[in-house]
């Protein structure tokens, strides 16, 4: 990450990237990291690169991140404020929230019925594939950096041209009876 | 003052339903021009690559709507590009479904025995083949196994794929790389232009109007080839007849754009629109109980650990498609595999705390995703689907430069099909959770609503005006001189794969468009061969009397 510019990009960021650690939730990447909220061990969504999809303007959500960075902290004020949870100042309300809180909000927001559920689910989309497909990174560089996510998942680097194939493929033996009525072409009667 | 573009037929959409009648009405003699809103991909374009601009994205689109999300192509070639090319012929039970109008869906010309000519011609044009369980892949071998460990059957699913060039890459959602899958690239469309169709690439057809001649004009915008949110301009091509293939998430869209041109549509138009019933469970394999229980090991270490190789669906559980059961109960159990990204957001944890869609559990089952399973269901839904207002261009909203968007289909299940989807769910946990193979649970349907990669239905065929689009002969009511042949023209869910018999319904279509021509004194004749020149599926309809009801 570039150091932000202002304090006004450092709240954006630190409030997303605790929206991506509650979809993919990875260990603090130091001991006072608030944005990553330490649910569960490993790299998550953040190492796994989500700042760098969501800036990337292929998504379509770039540009709208202020916003859904701003209204995720409206909602965590006021969701704080109905579970009596007192927050940090310090930091993003958002970001002040302990992950279950973040857990709960987010599935509120992402509820069938919630008037914002497109934006929430969108977010969520891309935050998910930061980690499961690295779709900000040629796939084969990705694996030979070592992306956290593409590994964790068991992919392997490609062949040398860039192709994975499989020649091994299947067990290579009859392994049950074919249904009775199989027409002569292999369909069902 | 430029002169008006002209031709004597325009298809939109270049996937089944466009590419089939463009080979045979090029080849009998018309003048054919495709128009394709996405981008001409051939096979050296098709990546191995999830990055965001890879051909992953640039050849299909997920719109996401109220209920029901659909998948499906954006590129010439259309759906046959990015299917996972199972084609079982649908079973007999299906014609006869009566769904939510309480009396036949399909027209009554129409049977499993009626279709089989046509169902020939497609084996032979793609050309389909049988597999046998050396081609199965481990994904299908395991489900084969629980299968057959549960007193169950299990049949390895015809396929239009060269199995001695496939590589098992499971990269087909993106295109193939070697050829291996037949798409429309390697059989109707080289064969359309060898006989002088014209395909013009990223032309996005908005909406129709009537030339004063009795013709149609086409309007059309110009996509630019990365950036699909941006349109380069704009033009029109008038032709005699129209044929609109753009798919069921985007036929419907076309002329519903178009009532205020061409008046209004049948009732059909928009409406009805099914899902083909599918619902996705993810299994988390236990090697262990596979080894003790099933016996399976590959012979380079892993017991399965193979999610990620092989081609698609290669086995399919066909025992609950029994025409003696009741409508709704009835449904495939199929082998399938989905890439990440798309494939793993809405998958749930087995027996997790709710959310079960992302946290911690979910990121636990991720790092398990060699060992994922995944088993497509295709039950019989209710037609439950209705298009709403159309958005400015195209089919969405664009939200994303490619592949995401917004759409205004909306979905509401009915009773019928969350029984028929609970029914399959516990079907196909009682197979994989036996003696504890595996754990399983249904992807959710709360994120992007139910979700389909097979739409159906939206402007389809009928006897009956009030509850279908098309006449039986594929024209649109009302509006003669329009034909409707994809997977918009099909009647409802059919339990099972649907290519094979949109594929069908497409070549069964074309006679009549021929004589729709020839009516309008265009120079045109039915009777070209398969496009590789076999014979045998013409020799089978020739018998036929091809005046289909109108």
């Amino acid at each position: 990450m570039q150091p932000e510019a202002t304090e006004e990009e450092r709240v954006k960021n630190m409030t997303l990237e605790a929206y991506a650690d509650t979809i993919v939730p990875g260990e603090k990447r130091f001991p006072e990291d608030r944005a990553i909220a330490g649910a569960a061990p490993g790299p998550g969504s953040v190492a796994a690169g989500a700042l760098e999809l969501l800036n990337f303007d292929a998504t379509g959500v770039t540009a709208g991140l202020p916003y859904l960075a701003q209204s995720l902290n409206d909602h965590a004020k006021i969701y704080a404020g109905e579970v009596a949870l007192e927050l940090d100042h310090d930091v993003p309300p958002f970001v002040a929230l302990p992950y279950e809180h973040r857990r709960e909000l987010v599935r509120r927001l992402t509820t069938p019925g919630h008037p914002e559920k497109d934006g929430w689910v969108s977010l969520a989309l891309f935050c998910n594939m930061a980690y499961d497909s690295a779709a900000h990174r040629h796939t084969a560089e990705a694996i030979r950096d070592g992306h956290p996510g593409l590994l964790a998942l068991g992919y392997q680097a490609p062949d040398a041209d860039g192709f994975w194939r499989f020649p091994k493929y299947g067990y290579g033996r009859k392994l049950a009876e074919l249904h009775p009525d199989t027409t002569p072409s292999g369909s069902p009667a | 003052m430029t002169a008006i573009d002209k031709t004597d037929v325009v298809i939109v959409g270049s996937g089944f339903g466009g590419s089939i009648p463009a080979y045979h009405l090029a080849a009998g003699g018309a003048k054919v021009t495709v128009l394709e809103r996405g981008p001409w991909l051939a096979a050296n374009d098709f990546e191995h690559d999830y990055l965001l601009g890879s051909s992953y994205t640039r050849a299909f689109d997920f719109v996401v709507g109220d209920g029901m999300s659909v998948l499906g192509g954006n590129c010439v070639g259309g759906g046959s590009v990015v299917y996972f090319a199972a084609m079982p012929r649908a079973p007999r039970f299906v014609f006869d479904r009566q769904g939510s109008i309480g009396r036949r869906m399909w027209p009554s010309v129409l049977s499993r025995d009626t279709l089989e000519p046509w169902y020939d011609r497609v084996d032979e044009s793609l050309p389909v083949s049988k597999q046998d369980w050396t081609d199965v892949s481990y994904a299908g071998g395991l489900w084969a196994a629980a299968c057959n460990h549960s007193g169950r059957t299990a049949n390895p699913a015809p396929v239009a794929v060269d199995n001695g060039t496939c590589v098992n890459c499971n990269f087909m959602m993106a295109g193939c790389r070697f050829d291996a899958k037949r798409s429309m690239l390697t059989n109707y469309l080289p064969a359309a232009l060898a006989h002088g169709a014209e395909i013009r690439p990223l032309h996005e057809v908005q909406r129709l109007e009537r030339t004063e001649d009795g013709g149609y004009r086409v309007h059309f915008d110009l996509i630019d080839e990365e950036d699909y949110r941006i349109h380069t301009g704009t033009g029109v091509i008038e032709a005699k007849v129209v044929i609109i293939a753009a798919g069921a998430g985007a036929t419907p869209v076309i002329l519903q754009r178009s009532e205020a041109t061409l008046g209004t549509m049948p009732h059909g138009v928009g409406r009805y629109f099914s899902g083909n019933g599918e619902r996705l469970n993810t299994a988390i394999v236990d090697e262990d109980r596979v080894r003790e229980v099933l016996g399976l090991s590959r012979e380079d270490g892993p017991v399965y650990s193979a999610n990620h190789i092989g081609k698609g669906p290669t086995v399919a559980n066909w025992d609950k498609l029994d025409g003696s059961l009741p409508e709704y109960e009835r449904y495939s159990l199929e082998q399938l595999y989905f890439p990440p990204g798309l494939g793993t957001i809405l998958a749930q944890v087995p027996g997790g705390e709710e959310p079960r869609w992302y946290g911690a559990q979910k990121k636990e089952i991720l790092n398990q995703w060699a060992n994922w399973l995944t088993i497509f269901l295709m039950t019989e839904d209710d037609n439950e689907g209705v298009f709403g207002t159309p958005p400015p261009t195209g089919n969405a909203y664009r939200i994303s430069q490619q592949m995401l968007g917004r759409g205004s289909l909306r979905y509401d299940p009915t009773e019928n099909t969350r029984r028929g989807w609970a029914l399959a769910d516990a079907d196909c946990k009682a197979i994989i959770e036996k003696d504890g193979l595996a754990k399983v649970a249904p992807w959710t349907n709360d994120v992007v609503g139910a979700y389909t990669v097979h739409p159906l239905a939206s402007c389809r065929i009928g006897d009956d005006a009030a509850t279908s689009a098309l006449h039986p002969n594929h024209e649109l009511r009302n509006h003669p001189g329009i034909f409707v042949t994809d997977s918009a023209s099909v009647p409802g869910a059919l339990t099972v794969n649907p290519a094979m018999t949109v594929a069908a319904l497409a070549e069964r279509s074309v006679p009549g468009i021929v004589r729709a021509l020839q009516a309008r004194d265009v120079d045109v004749k039915y009777g070209a061969p398969a496009p590789d020149g076999s014979i045998t599926g013409r020799r089978a309809v020739s018998k036929l009397d091809l005046v289909a009801g109108t």
